[in-house]
């Protein structure tokens, strides 16, 4: 093992790829955040990993005479297909659980599980799937614990039934405040969503960042799948929350808010922006996330993916990213880039 | 050193012993973090340090409102048999930073002070500082109970929410209110489950197969052996 290999360039914010007189590409262009100036680095490989959205925007902004769309970008494909995991949530508070016995819980909450899909695929209004992260538990109190007493405490009730009023103050309240600690149940719903060529980003043409690098523009809209997707998640979460007992917190969302969908973004699963394919007409990446139109560019972000389950997508960029370095060792060593 | 300089021994070193978990640390590396992180300065940027220095120096509540926040703050949550109250575990403190971090609060803390300020005039000719603790009472009366308080009070309602919702959480995160809720956690390798009691309670219990594979707690600090293909083989 050799060590001191690595140079790291910290607080670079990174304007655009350069290319050559081929297209190829020949380094990065930067700027210091400290010293505002521009720098160059030359490289031979140039890999981007800037986050989904942020790795289209280098590229969209390297444009060049071969590179009239931004690079690698004739298909017209790069920035489109974004895509985020679908989500809402909801409440319940569990009368079983007050009066907790006091116990180590650290960790016990945002298991993620693959209910419901006990049940069968094919009866459902929606394609593809989604989980459920479980959370509660008596966690470490932070800001918001104890909030919400004017509406939640008439859930405690003494020995004789009689709940407690809402608001308050004093040693009741306080008292009230440890009982129902540990007896809040909440679950997340997190889907997958159908990548749409109309889902993209651009450039911004009027409006640059403090480092004078045009922006992007968000252009999303969730379809009917998504929104189908979140009613049968509250149908779900009222069903498992009503069957334990507990008493369901807040209103179920409806169609004028989407059921409760969180707009996209609000995840942070995005994805899909420089997808892989093995047709250049309909792809900006080919199967090892090597640039078709620049054999010496990579993207190792989530910007390749062509679709994402409804998990986080960490993992899959990891994968991606080791079967890609091993693919830029293997293509250096045969002088092909 | 550089900033530089570290990432590279940083990047060398960790690949060149595994993980750093196993390395330990040096008690000069010990004594470094803790100094840091007593400076204040922990995970911050310089941009950081110079937005929380300028909010701690600043100052929102007069001397006056100050009084009044205590005093509020001390009927919500009092001392009792379990703990202290609320001001003797730096609420007010508390109240006084969350206004000046999320300045939203500001103009509802100010003008609900000021609203119960005039109750106090109105009804006992006096500041709410100055009147009896039995006054006092008689005008939280008034605003604490949403669900049965008259219309003419929901201002002081509303105020009275808020200052319920910052006293109670900025209680029960104070250290002296996480030991009073009996929260436990925060112990790496300590979890061994639910304790068998409390799942009989409910009518539970882990089954055997679970129990069998599960870690078993005097195992806790073992480290797993890596074989030469990444394989566990012990």
């Amino acid at each position: 093992m050799q060590k001191g290999k690595v140079e790291l360039y910290t607080d670079a914010m990174v304007r655009e790829v350069l290319t050559d007189e081929k297209g190829m590409a020949t380094g990065v262009l930067y700027i210091d955040k400290k010293d505002m100036k521009e720098y160059k680095i030359g490289a031979k490989v140039v890999v981007l990993a800037a986050s989904a959205c942020e790795t289209a925007r280098i590229m969209l902004n390297s444009k060049s005479k071969l590179h009239p769309n931004g690079l690698s970008n004739s298909s017209g494909v790069l920035g489109r297909y974004l895509h985020d995991s679908t989500g809402t949530d909801r409440m319940g508070f569990m009368p079983e659980l007050v009066d907790r016995t006091r116990y180590n819980e650290d960790g016990v909450g945002g298991l993620h599980v693959y209910s419901p899909w006990w049940l069968d695929n094919k009866k459902l209004n929606f394609p593809r799937g989604y989980h459920i992260e479980y959370w509660g538990g008596m966690g470490m109190p932070s800001y918001g614990f104890g909030f919400g007493m004017d509406t939640m405490r008439k859930y405690i009730t003494d020995e004789v039934g009689n709940p407690s009023p809402n608001g308050g103050y004093g040693p009741a309240l306080k008292n009230d405040i440890r009982r129902m600690y540990g007896s809040m149940i909440g679950m997340s719903g997190r889907g997958e969503s159908i990548p749409q060529y109309d889902n993209y980003c651009d450039i911004d043409p009027e409006t640059v960042d403090k480092f004078g690098i045009p922006v992007l523009r968000f252009h999303y809209n969730w379809t009917k799948h998504e929104v189908n997707q979140a009613k049968h998640m509250h149908e779900t979460f009222e069903e498992i929350l009503t069957g334990m007992g507990a008493v369901l917190l807040g209103k179920k969302p409806d169609e004028t808010t989407q059921n409760g969908l969180a707009a996209p973004g609000r995840i942070i699963h995005e994805v899909g922006t420089s997808r892989m394919g093995d047709d250049p007409k309909t792809s900006v990446l080919n199967k090892y996330a090597q640039a078709h139109e620049c054999k010496n560019l990579f993207v190792t972000d989530a910007g390749s993916f062509v679709s994402q389950a409804d998990k986080n997508p960490t993992w899959t960029i990891l994968a991606l990213s080791w079967r890609t370095s091993e693919y830029i060792i293997d293509q250096l060593k045969k002088q092909n880039i | 050193m550089d900033r530089r300089e570290n990432i590279k021994v940083l990047l060398a070193g960790t690949v060149a012993t595994g993980f750093l978990i196993s390395s330990g640390c040096a008690p000069d590396d010990i004594k470094k973090s803790e100094s840091i992180i007593a400076a204040g300065l922990y995970g911050r940027t310089p941009k950081e340090i110079e937005v929380d220095s300028k909010l701690m120096a600043d100052t929102f509540f007069s001397d006056h409102e100050k009084k009044i926040v205590s005093l509020i703050s001390e009927i919500i949550i009092p001392k009792d048999d379990v703990s202290i109250g609320a001001t003797e575990a730096g609420v007010t403190d508390f109240i006084e930073f969350m206004v000046k971090d999320y300045p939203k609060f500001q103009l509802p803390i100010r003008g609900g002070l000021m609203w119960l300020e005039n109750l106090s005039w109105a009804t006992f000719d006096n500041s709410f500082v100055v009147i009896t603790p039995e006054q006092r009472i008689i005008l939280v009366d008034k605003i604490a109970w949403p669900d049965t308080a008259e219309e003419d009070m929901l201002y002081g309602v509303k105020f009275f929410n808020l200052m319920r919702n910052l006293v109670c959480t900025g209680f029960f995160t104070s250290k002296e209110g996480i030991k009073d809720i009996g929260y436990v956690g925060n112990r790496p390798n300590q979890w061994d489950g639910v304790p068998a009691e409390v799942l009989k309670k409910h009518g539970l219990s882990y089954d055997e197969k679970t129990l069998k594979e599960c870690l078993k707690i005097e195992d806790q600090h073992k480290i797993v052996q890596w074989g030469e293909k990444g394989n566990i083989i012990g």
